[in-house]
C-alpha cells in the first residue's frame, strides 16, 4: 500500500530558506541546497519549496536554487509561491518541479487551475489553501493569511479539485506555528468533501502529532517547517516512530 | 550513450539529470539516427495514453523504435511503460507499440474498496515477482515512487515486480526480451530509483 508521506517545506526568500511564525518575524535558517540534501538523506518523501521573494532578483535566484536541488536530488519536487500564469508553472517546470502548488494566484484567477491541469496533467496541480475559522465557517484566506477572501474554503477545495487540482495541501492558519498540533477537525472537513490526496500543514510540534494525524486515513502526507528545520523532530526518527505505531512508511 | 525520446510529452529535466548523475552520456532527441547510434533507449510520457501515442506517431519515430527495440536495451518510464502494451483504454480505446503483450486498464474500475484514491500517487514497495538484471542493486520491497490512473494487466509472463494497492497487485514493472518498462519514476524514487537506472545502463 501507499505510504503516508513526511514532507519538509522550505520557504525561500533571497536564496536563503526562512520560516515564520503565523507569518510573520521571519529568521533567517539556512542554504536550500544544503538543506535540501540533508532532508534527501534523512528520508523526506518529497520536497516543498515555497518562493516568498517579490523582486525579480530574488525570483532568478529561486530557479537557480531549483534547478540546482533537481540536478542532484530525485525525490518529488513541488513549487509554489508567486504563481500566477501558465508562464510561471512553465518557468518552475523547467528548472525541474514535478509539481506546482497555486494558492493566492488560482484565487485571482481560478481558471489557472483548469487551464495548468490541461497543459500539465491534474498530478501536477496542487492547490495550496490557507484557511481559518471565521464565524463558524472555514474561510478561505489569500496573500500568505493575510486576506480574508470571504470564500468558504471548502467549497473552494471542491472547485478545485473539480477544476482539476491533483492534491491539496490545506494549511490552517489556526494551528500554524503553534505546534499544538495538526488541525484536524479541519482536515476531516476536508476529506469528506474531496477524494484527491491531502497534505496537513500547520501545527506540527512533536513526533506525536503526526501519530495523531495518520489515524485520520483521509490525510496523505504531513508538511512541516520549523520543527525539522531546527532538527527538533528527525524525520528518520520520526518515521522509524511511526511504522512502529503501525503507519505505513518509507524508510 | 543514453538516447531519451523526445516527443512533446512530459518534463525531462529530473530523468536526464539522474542519467548525468550516474555519469551516463545522455541526449534528449528525436533524431532518428540518433536513435539507432545510441546504446540504449528510454522512452519517457506522462498524459494520457491517446495523446501521447499520437505525439509519438507524429514524430514519425516509431517504425525506429520498434526496430531499435529488437537490438538494444529499451525501457519505457511510466505512460513510456503503458505505451509498450499492445492498447490502452484511457479516454477510448487506442492501439500501443505492441512490445509487450497486455493491456492497459482504468485503475479505479478494478479497486474493490472504492474510498481509495485515484491517481495512485506517492511511494509503494515493489514485491520482485521474478528476478532479473534490472534489479541488479535493488531489494525486494523497496518502496519507489508513482503517479498514474491507469495500469498494466494481463501481462503475467513479462511482469518483474508489483506494488500492492487495495486488491489490486499494480504491476509495477515488465520485461519481453530487449524491452523493460516501469511503471514508477526511478527518477523520482530517490537512491533506490537511481540503482535501478545504473543497472538498466549496465544491461
Amino acid at each position: 500500500m501507499l505510504a503516508k508521506r513526511i514532507i519538509p517545506c522550505l520557504d525561500v526568500k533571497d536564496g536563503r530558506v526562512v520560516k515564520g511564525t503565523n507569518f510573520e518575524g521571519l529568521r533567517d535558517m539556512a542554504d536550500p541546497v544544503e538543506m535540501a540534501h540533508f532532508y534527501n538523506t534523512s528520508g523526506a518523501d518529497e520536497l516543498v519549496f515555497y518562493d516568498i521573494t517579490a523582486s525579480v532578483e530574488g525570483r532568478n535566484l529561486f530557479t537557480d536554487i531549483l534547478r540546482r536541488v533537481a540536478s542532484e536530488i530525485f525525490i518529488p519536487l513541488t513549487v509554489g509561491g508567486g504563481i500566477r500564469t501558465l508562464d510561471d508553472f512553465d518557468r518552475v517546470l523547467k528548472c525541474g518541479a514535478d509539481k506546482v502548488s497555486v494558492n493566492s494566484g488560482a484565487i485571482a484567477d481560478p481558471s489557472i487551475i483548469g487551464a495548468a491541469a490541461k497543459k500539465y496533467g491534474d498530478q501536477c496541480v496542487v492547490l495550496s489553501m490557507d484557511v481559518k475559522r471565521v464565524d463558524g465557517q472555514f474561510r478561505l484566506f489569500a496573500k500568505g493569511g493575510r486576506e480574508d477572501t470571504g470564500i468558504d474554503a471548502m467549497d473552494w477545495a471542491v472547485k478545485g479539485v473539480a477544476a482539476g487540482a491533483g492534491e491539496i495541501v490545506l494549511n490552517s492558519i489556526d494551528t500554524d506555528g503553534v505546534k499544538n498540533g495538526f488541525d484536524l477537525e479541519m482536515l476531516d472537513a476536508l476529506a469528506a468533501r474531496v477524494s484527491v490526496p491531502i497534505i496537513a500543514s500547520g501545527g506540527a510540534g512533536n513526533m506525536e502529532h503526526f501519530a495523531e494525524l495518520f489515524t485520520h486515513p483521509g490525510v496523505d502526507a504531513g508538511l512541516a517547517a520549523s520543527i525539522f528545520h531546527t532538527k527538533q523532530v528527525d524525520i528518520k526518527e520520526l518515521k522509524r516512530f511511526l511504522r512502529g505505531k503501525g503507519v505505513e512508511m518509507r524508510i | 550513450m543514453t538516447a531519451i525520446v523526445d516527443y512533446g510529452v512530459g518534463n525531462l529535466f529530473s530523468l536526464s539529470s539522474s542519467l548525468k548523475s550516474l555519469g551516463l552520456e545522455t541526449e534528449i532527441t528525436r533524431d532518428a539516427e540518433k536513435l539507432r547510434a545510441a546504446d540504449r533507449i528510454i522512452l519517457p510520457g506522462v498524459g494520457a495514453f491517446g495523446d501521447a501515442k499520437a505525439k509519438l506517431d507524429d514524430t514519425g519515430l516509431v517504425p525506429v523504435l520498434l526496430e531499435e527495440a529488437e537490438r538494444k536495451p529499451f525501457l519505457g518510464i511510466c505512460l513510456g511503460m503503458q505505451l509498450l502494451f499492445d492498447r490502452g483504454f484511457e479516454y477510448g480505446e487506442h492501439p500501443g507499440l505492441g512490445l509487450v503483450p497486455g493491456q492497459v486498464v482504468d485503475l479505479h474500475n478494478e479497486l474493490e474498496d472504492k474510498t481509495l484514491k485515484v491517481p495512485h500517487m506517492g511511494w509503494n514497495s515493489l514485491q520482485i515477482v521474478k528476478d532479473d538484471p534490472l534489479f541488479k542493486y535493488f531489494q525486494d520491497g523497496e518502496y519507489v515512487y508513482y503517479v498514474h490512473s491507469f495500469y498494466a494487466k494481463d501481462c503475467a509472463a513479462s511482469t518483474l515486480g508489483t506494488s500492492r494497492y487495495g486488491n489490486v497487485a499494480v504491476t509495477g514493472a515488465v520485461r519481453n526480451g530487449n524491452v523493460w518498462g516501469t511503471q514508477f519514476h526511478p527518477e523520482k524514487s530517490g537512491d533506490a530509483g537511481l540503482r535501478l537506472l545504473k543497472a538498466f545502463a549496465e544491461l
